[in-house]
């Protein structure tokens, strides 16, 4: 789960990691407001989007006077942000984060993830922030720092200390010391709030000595937000496609794409392999639907009727490999879907495994209209063929 | 033959009261697995399907002799459950549920460091040998006992792949699926190490997909390491960066594990890539090499 900058930057204030004083605001009039709040000019108007690169696209403005705030804010929430990630159709911004200027002296970039190889938790960490960490290893992979994290031991106080003293040209005492908490600091948020990702670009240091950290990206594991209801809580439905939100409601993995087939199938590999078949058959898939190991006759209706809310789709792909899902739960869900809707386009239907020719049996004794494919090639072939 | 599971092993299912572990103990004794014990803490002296059941994986192993535990518990216990058993002196460890977080699974790599227990999964199908025994949840009659080793991130996508293995005639040694998750026990390069000594193993089918760098490692491996002719196939090349594709593991992230990446890392290790998943049965067949 994606948090926005602003619900990052709450989060590891309360984990004693500085951040800069700042107001989320829902109107250029809110914004006016928040910065009477905050020491300035100058401000920062940041777009709240889950979305990297918003500097690149506007998203980002240093203001010195409440004019240019109003303008600033305004236009970033009135009409979608493009960046080099949200692709052509942009992003709707809901709010804006105003902050007080920082003086900077220097950027740096800080990151902890789980190194997927080792096992183990990993701080990646480089004295050349506030751009691209990519761009930096691709330029100077000597300049970013990989430090693993053993975790049966956790956080230790020399793997702060081996990082802030690379850097070079070494900063004041006050500096390192700062620097050296903030990064046990960072690294204790990553582990306490279950992150898959914290990164922090740029980490700054400013003219005091102090340490800040100016972005904020976290990602927590989906996985863990059993135990953690608060952080669960401040997931943002805006920011999701609204099919996909009603998919998560029914526990199904549904990741809308933009081409013409529409596909149902169990497991996520062989969702993903259905996809690739689709394309190279010509034709471009509509969606990832992974209606799971387990689907209820529900669970299929539910899928179903997404992916035929879809008005992008002219053709579908049923592909199901029955082991614990078996055929014919999958046939009585498909039917009880298509009672309730008419069905306007082709379908093609490819069972096998468990309980098939029961399966098979149930939809060829209805009146469904659709097409049998009796492997994944024959049903690559028939989809491309329709429309 | 066959590696890490056989007709020698006996299993014990971790949450065998359970919806799922009660279907598929039924299931595996169906199959001819030898599951000789259940473990659910507080249900012990319990039968089901005429397993008994234990308070906890030492005690199944004093009174039944257990070498292979099968883990079906909800993820908030699932983490525990494995170091329970790698603890007891299990030597390989299923885990099928799905959900763990990461940073339990970083726990429990460092715990199996210091434990010889092999794990396979978690969010996994299990572990087979054909016409043996199998260890977890694949359906069993799509497998027919032979000379393929199968090694796989997936689930269903497996099933596939070797129903088409077994429709063309070419039956398997084992067939592993290691996983979908971020951390998982053991690796694509594991197997291979299993596999390499094997006999009865003649060639190995992989199959990977987007996110990680487990099928780069794997390439680099039997490019210095592997004599047995090896075919892949990647699943996600039209997957988009940034979604996860419903398997925790399988996303693409800062331009890391893409398809193509790993795909050209296996054909340079000399490794057949399959393009088309519908083609995949015939082209191991047509490479005449079992």
């Amino acid at each position: 789960m994606k948090l926005h900058e602003y619900q990052s930057k709450n989060l590891l204030k309360k984990h004693g990691v500085k951040v800069p004083e700042g107001r989320v605001a829902a109107s250029a009039g809110d914004a006016l407001d928040a910065a009477g709040e905050l020491k300035g000019p100058p401000w920062v108007v940041k777009a709240q989007v889950h979305a990297g690169g918003r500097g690149k696209g506007g998203g980002v403005r240093v203001v010195q006077d409440l004019g240019q705030l109003e303008t600033a804010a305004r236009e970033i929430l009135e009409r979608p942000l493009v960046t080099p990630q949200t692709g052509p159709e942009g992003k709707t911004v809901r709010r804006v984060l105003v902050e007080e200027g920082v003086d900077i002296d220097r950027e740096f970039y800080c990151a902890v993830l789980v190194d997927r190889a080792a096992g183990q938790p990993v701080m990646i960490f480089s004295q050349e922030g506030g751009m691209e960490i990519e761009e930096v290893a691709a330029r100077s992979p000597e300049k970013v720092l990989r430090r693993a994290v053993e975790p049966e031991i956790g956080w230790m106080p020399f793997t702060g200390r081996s990082l802030a003293y690379s850097l070079d040209p070494l900063p004041s005492p006050e500096a390192v010391k700062n620097l050296i908490a903030t990064l046990g600091r960072l690294y204790g948020a990553f582990e306490k709030l279950d992150c898959s990702l914290l990164e922090i670009n740029p980490l700054v240091l400013t003219k005091t000595g102090e340490v800040l950290a100016l972005d904020a990206k976290l990602t927590i594991d989906d996985n863990a937000l059993f135990r953690h209801k608060d952080l669960a809580a401040l997931d943002d439905p805006d920011e999701k496609d609204p099919l996909e939100r009603k998919a998560a409601e029914y526990n199904l993995n549904y990741i809308r794409l933009n081409g013409n087939i529409g596909a149902m199938v169990n497991g996520a590999g062989l969702a993903m392999a259905t996809m690739d078949v689709i394309k190279m058959a010509g034709a471009e898939p509509a969606n990832f639907l992974d209606v799971g190991g387990g689907a209820s006759e529900e669970m299929i209706t539910r899928g179903f009727e997404i992916i035929l809310e879809d008005e992008k789709v002219e053709a579908i792909l049923i592909n199901i490999f029955g082991g614990i899902l078996r055929c014919d739960v999958l046939a009585r869900g498909v039917l009880a879907a298509a009672q309730k809707t008419s069905i306007q386009v082709p379908l093609i239907v490819r069972l096998e495994g468990t309980n098939v020719e029961e399966g098979r049996r149930i939809l060829e004794e209805s009146d469904l209209k659709f097409l049998v494919a009796k492997d994944i090639s024959e049903a690559a072939r028939l989809v491309s063929s329709h429309p | 033959m066959s590696i890490l599971v056989d007709e020698n092993t006996r299993v014990v299912v971790h949450g065998i009261t359970g919806r799922e572990g009660t279907f598929h103990t039924q299931q595996m004794l169906n199959y001819g697995t030898v599951v000789a014990a259940g473990m659910t803490p507080g249900k012990g002296g319990r039968k089901v399907e005429g397993v008994p059941v234990f308070n906890s994986v030492e005690q199944a192993v004093r009174e039944e002799g257990v070498n292979t535990s099968c883990i079906f518990v909800p993820p908030p216990f699932a983490a525990d459950a494995v170091m329970e058993a790698a603890s007891a002196g299990i030597g390989v460890i299923v885990c099928i549920t799905e959900g763990i977080p990461t940073l339990d699974m970083v726990k429990v790599k460092g715990f199996l460091n210091t434990h010889p227990s092999v794990l396979i999964g978690p969010n996994c199908p299990g572990i087979i040998s054909p016409a043996r025994t199998k260890v977890g949840i694949m359906p069993g009659p799509i497998h027919r006992p032979g000379s393929i080793g199968v090694i796989s991130r997936s689930g269903t996508l497996t099933y596939e792949v070797v129903d088409q293995l077994t429709r063309a005639g070419l039956g398997q040694s084992t067939c592993i699926g290691i996983g979908g998750d971020p951390i998982i026990g053991t690796t694509f390069i594991d197997h291979l190490k299993w596999f390499k000594e094997d006999p009865d193993t003649e060639a190995v089918v992989l199959i990977g997909e987007i996110g990680g760098s487990a099928e780069e490692e794997a390439a680099d491996y039997v490019r210095d390491h592997f004599p047995k002719p090896v075919f892949a196939f990647i699943a996600g090349r039209t997957a988009p960066p940034g979604k996860r594709m419903g398997h925790a593991g399988a996303i693409i992230t800062g331009g890391k594990g893409r398809a193509e990446d790993k795909i050209k890392a296996l054909e340079a290790a000399g490794i057949k890539v399959v393009e088309d998943l519908g083609q995949l049965g015939r082209t191991v067949l047509d490479a005449g090499s079992c």
